[in-house]
């Protein structure tokens, strides 16, 4: 990969984790309000492409930290596991159940099944556009790849 | 709460999940695959169990009722196909144990078998229009990956193919969603059929189910869009051939007896009528491309197509007999069609190609697979006592009671000229004396299947070959259960009253 | 309104079927691409095209106050277009290494699965 100029690395360090906690808010939002787990993956997944072209591959997948194929796994099981607990009750799954935490002065904090399938959702999704880029990242920089010109 | 509907799709997505966890370890995957397929096939039978003892099941998701949630529904047919499902997902699992190398392994097989598994259980067990676009999605995204696993330049431009047509068919899938939701308001498929009904025949509803019937065409590939088929099913590794030529097109075909039985009964002298002649039409060019091929897998992909066209003629001529002439036509197909193929794979693993020209002698050296081999061929060509002839003997009978004569003597050909291929495949691979050449086993077509372990695994590849068959032996020579099986779903098909009723209740009644 | 739209996702379908017909694999993809716009625009027409708020209930209510938009048409869309995603990043993947495999962007030199 071409050595990139040096506002768009220095950017890149100080965007990743700002949008990383944008993410994170968009994916916390989404209960009640417009967000939620894909559109949150995706502006994770937006940093890390960003992160990975003013940085290289190798740095993108330190940044990233797993192999990007665990976190679909991970985000699938999160997924499934937040059908399963309607189904103890007795309810068809998916159902919703929440746990009602009242232990902050701000107010109770209700934790529901919708949010970790949300979750589940976002890790999903950065999985998988993670996975997508690399792959083609990766097959740009192999020395056997057809140059484009002259074929 | 009826756990067993939804276990047959969150079975294979949970063991994706897992292999996808479980990403490094080949053992953990392969394990991974034969319990979580081997789970599928038990809750499969569990399902159809429990739909055939207590009618229709149903399930509405998180909750919410019917028609504004999702709802996973159980008929007969649907738990039928979630069975078949079930066979042959197993059947391929235990297959790959042998045939899928490491290297394949490494880019997913595993996980993306569970996917589509999940995709094509889904599509059979929602009663959601749009649900069933999401799982028709999921499918063919899972089996896009597969096509390409080993990235032969062949794989490549039949994936090409594959891809654009299917893609073609998800965009006119997905244009009769939207005006189907325009029209009615709904995207229930019980509620579409009580307010299809309440507004009886016109243009518009016409047009759409035309719509369905190309989109839906493509995907089972019937006349004339087929050509996609045949151009991508014999370059895949062996045991995804088997996968897809059991299941993939036959979504496509439950798609169909599904909306042309439910929904759009509205005009039947018009959209069956263009049903039936598609259904010549796809038998008759299907056998012909058959009998034009000398490679193995091509001659089995173009009888996928001839077969296709069997069972739209059971929809077509939409009389009882013909209903369960054509669910019976489905299990007997997915289940001979997949063993077919994994019969080739072997053929090729003991001689190194899938030419007609190139093989011969297997009778003398392998005389076991030669009568495996014959099982399923005589069967697909449908000869007594083995179930095709079952099959295409109800479908012949209702075809004479409905007066259809031209397309059953289209069936009555085809079957024959079926029969001329298959002993032609006979003749070239086991009864022909091993053509003279210099001896290198050649890899024209496909390097995949090279033994990875040697020998001892050949038992493992005759496994699933040897349970399918005996399963066809069994469909063919008890078929008297099968077929009452095949009598209630059709019943079922045909009255839809019941499919309804279970997924509506009694807002059916109160509709303003 | 109605027949802006009608318009407009009619020139979505002939520019799709027009860049799907054309030889290079790109283009395909173009029309691909086109073609699930168009029937995203097409969902989103016949839908009924009214104008109304978000369907949000607010705090504290049992439904949302006046007039709403229809929210099941925009979550069809927005279901159809992540599909869309997914399968136009496999078809990116599997045009490039096409490319590599075939050596040229050109549908007429891809004749080997041909019969």
């Amino acid at each position: 990969m071409r050595k990139q100029s040096v506002i768009l690395r220095t950017a890149a360090h100080v965007l990743l984790p700002l949008l990383l906690l944008f993410s994170a808010f968009l994916l916390l939002r989404g209960h009640n309000a417009p967000g939620g787990g894909f559109i949150a993956g995706l502006v994770a997944s937006a940093a890390l492409a960003l992160y990975l072209f003013s940085l290289g591959i190798a740095s993108a997948r330190h940044a990233l930290g797993v192999d990007p194929r665990r976190l679909i796994g991970a985000g699938l099981v999160i997924a499934i596991g937040s059908a399963l607990p309607a189904a103890f009750f007795g309810d068809a799954f998916f159902t919703g159940r929440w746990l009602t935490l009242d232990w902050f002065p701000s107010g109770p904090l209700k934790l529901g099944t919708p949010l970790l399938f949300d979750l589940g959702v976002y890790l999903v999704v950065i999985g998988s556009v993670m996975t997508i880029v690399l792959t083609l990242a990766e097959a740009e920089e192999r020395p056997d790849a057809p140059s484009n010109e002259g074929d | 709460m009826r756990p067993e509907i939804a276990l047959p799709i969150l079975i294979p997505l949970a063991a994706g999940a897992l292999s996808l966890l479980a990403w490094r370890s080949h053992a953990a995957q392969r394990t991974l695959g034969l319990v979580g397929t081997g789970l599928l096939l038990a809750a499969s039978l569990w399902l159809a169990a429990s739909t055939w003892q207590d009618g229709i099941l149903v399930m509405h998701m998180g909750g919410w009722p019917a028609p504004f949630g999702i709802v996973l529904v159980s008929d007969l047919l649907g738990a039928i196909m979630v069975v078949l499902a079930g066979i042959t997902g197993f059947a391929t699992a235990v297959y790959s144990l042998v045939a899928v190398g490491r290297e394949h392994e490494r880019f997913g097989y595993y996980p993306l078998l569970h996917l589509l598994l999940a995709g094509v259980n889904g599509a059979f067990l929602t009663g959601d229009v749009f649900n069933l676009y999401v799982w028709f999605e999921v499918m063919l995204v899972a089996s896009f990956a597969l096509l390409i696993l080993g990235g032969e330049r062949a794989q490549m431009e039949g994936a090409i193919k594959y891809v654009t047509l299917n893609l073609l068919s998800s965009a006119l899938f997905l244009s009769a969603i939207g005006l189907l939701y325009g029209m009615a308001g709904t995207l229930n498929m019980a509620d579409l059929a009580v307010r299809l009904a309440e507004t009886g025949s016109n243009g518009l509803t016409t047009v759409i189910a035309v719509l369905f019937l190309v989109a839906f065409g493509i995907k089972a590939a019937a006349f004339p869009l087929f050509f996609w088929l045949p151009a991508s099913y014999h370059t895949p590794l062996v045991a995804v051939s088997a996968l897809f030529a059991g299941l993939l097109t036959k979504v496509g075909v439950y798609a169909l007896f599904r909306f042309f039985t439910l929904i759009f009964t509205h005009d039947v002298a018009f959209t069956h009528e263009v049903l039936l002649w598609i259904a010549a039409a796809t038998m008759l060019t299907g056998v012909l491309g058959a009998a034009a091929q000398f490679e193995f897998r091509r001659i089995l992909s173009f009888h996928i197509v001839s077969q296709i066209g069997y069972m739209i003629m059971g929809l077509a001529l939409y009389t009882p007999l013909a209903i369960v002439g054509g669910v019976f036509y489905i299990v007997h197909h997915i289940i001979v069609k997949a063993n077919l193929f994994l019969i080739s794979g072997v053929v090729y693993r003991l001689r190194g190609s899938y030419e007609l020209a190139r093989l011969g002698g297997l009778y003398r050296s392998s005389p076991g697979l030669a009568l495996l081999f014959l099982i399923p061929a005589l069967s697909l060509a449908g000869m007594p006592p083995l179930s095709g002839f079952f099959a295409k003997f109800i479908l012949v009978r209702a075809g004479l009671e409905a007066g259809a004569y031209t397309v059953v003597g289209v069936a009555l050909v085809v079957g024959l000229l079926t029969l001329y291929s298959m002993i032609k495949i006979w003749n070239e691979v086991f009864w022909k004396a091993m053509p003279e050449n210099d001896g290198e086993p050649n890899d024209d077509v496909m390097n995949d299947d090279r033994p990875a372990q040697p020998a001892g695994g050949l038992a493992l590849l005759y496994l699933p070959v040897i349970g399918l068959a005996a399963l066809t032996l069994g469909i063919g020579l008890g078929a008297q259960p099968f077929l009452e099986l095949a009598e209630r779903a059709a019943a079922q098909l045909l009255d839809p009253t019941g499919y309804i009723h279970a997924v509506l209740g009694d807002a059916a009644g109160i509709r303003p | 309104m109605e027949s802006m739209m009608a318009l407009v996702v009619g020139g979505l379908y002939a520019a799709a079927i027009y860049m799907m017909l054309r030889r290079s694999i790109v283009k395909l993809v173009i029309g691909l691409v086109l073609l699930g716009n168009a029937a995203n625009l097409l969902i989103f027409t016949s839908g009924g095209l009214t104008r109304g708020a978000p369907p949000l209930v607010p705090d504290g209510a049992a439904m949302p106050a006046g007039a709403v938009a229809d929210p099941l048409a925009q979550a069809l869309i927005l279901t159809a277009i992540v599909i869309g995603f997914g399968v136009l990043a496999f078809a990116v993947v599997l045009i490039h290494r096409a490319y590599e495999v075939v050596g040229a962007d050109d549908m007429d030199r891809m004749k080997d699965t041909d019969t």
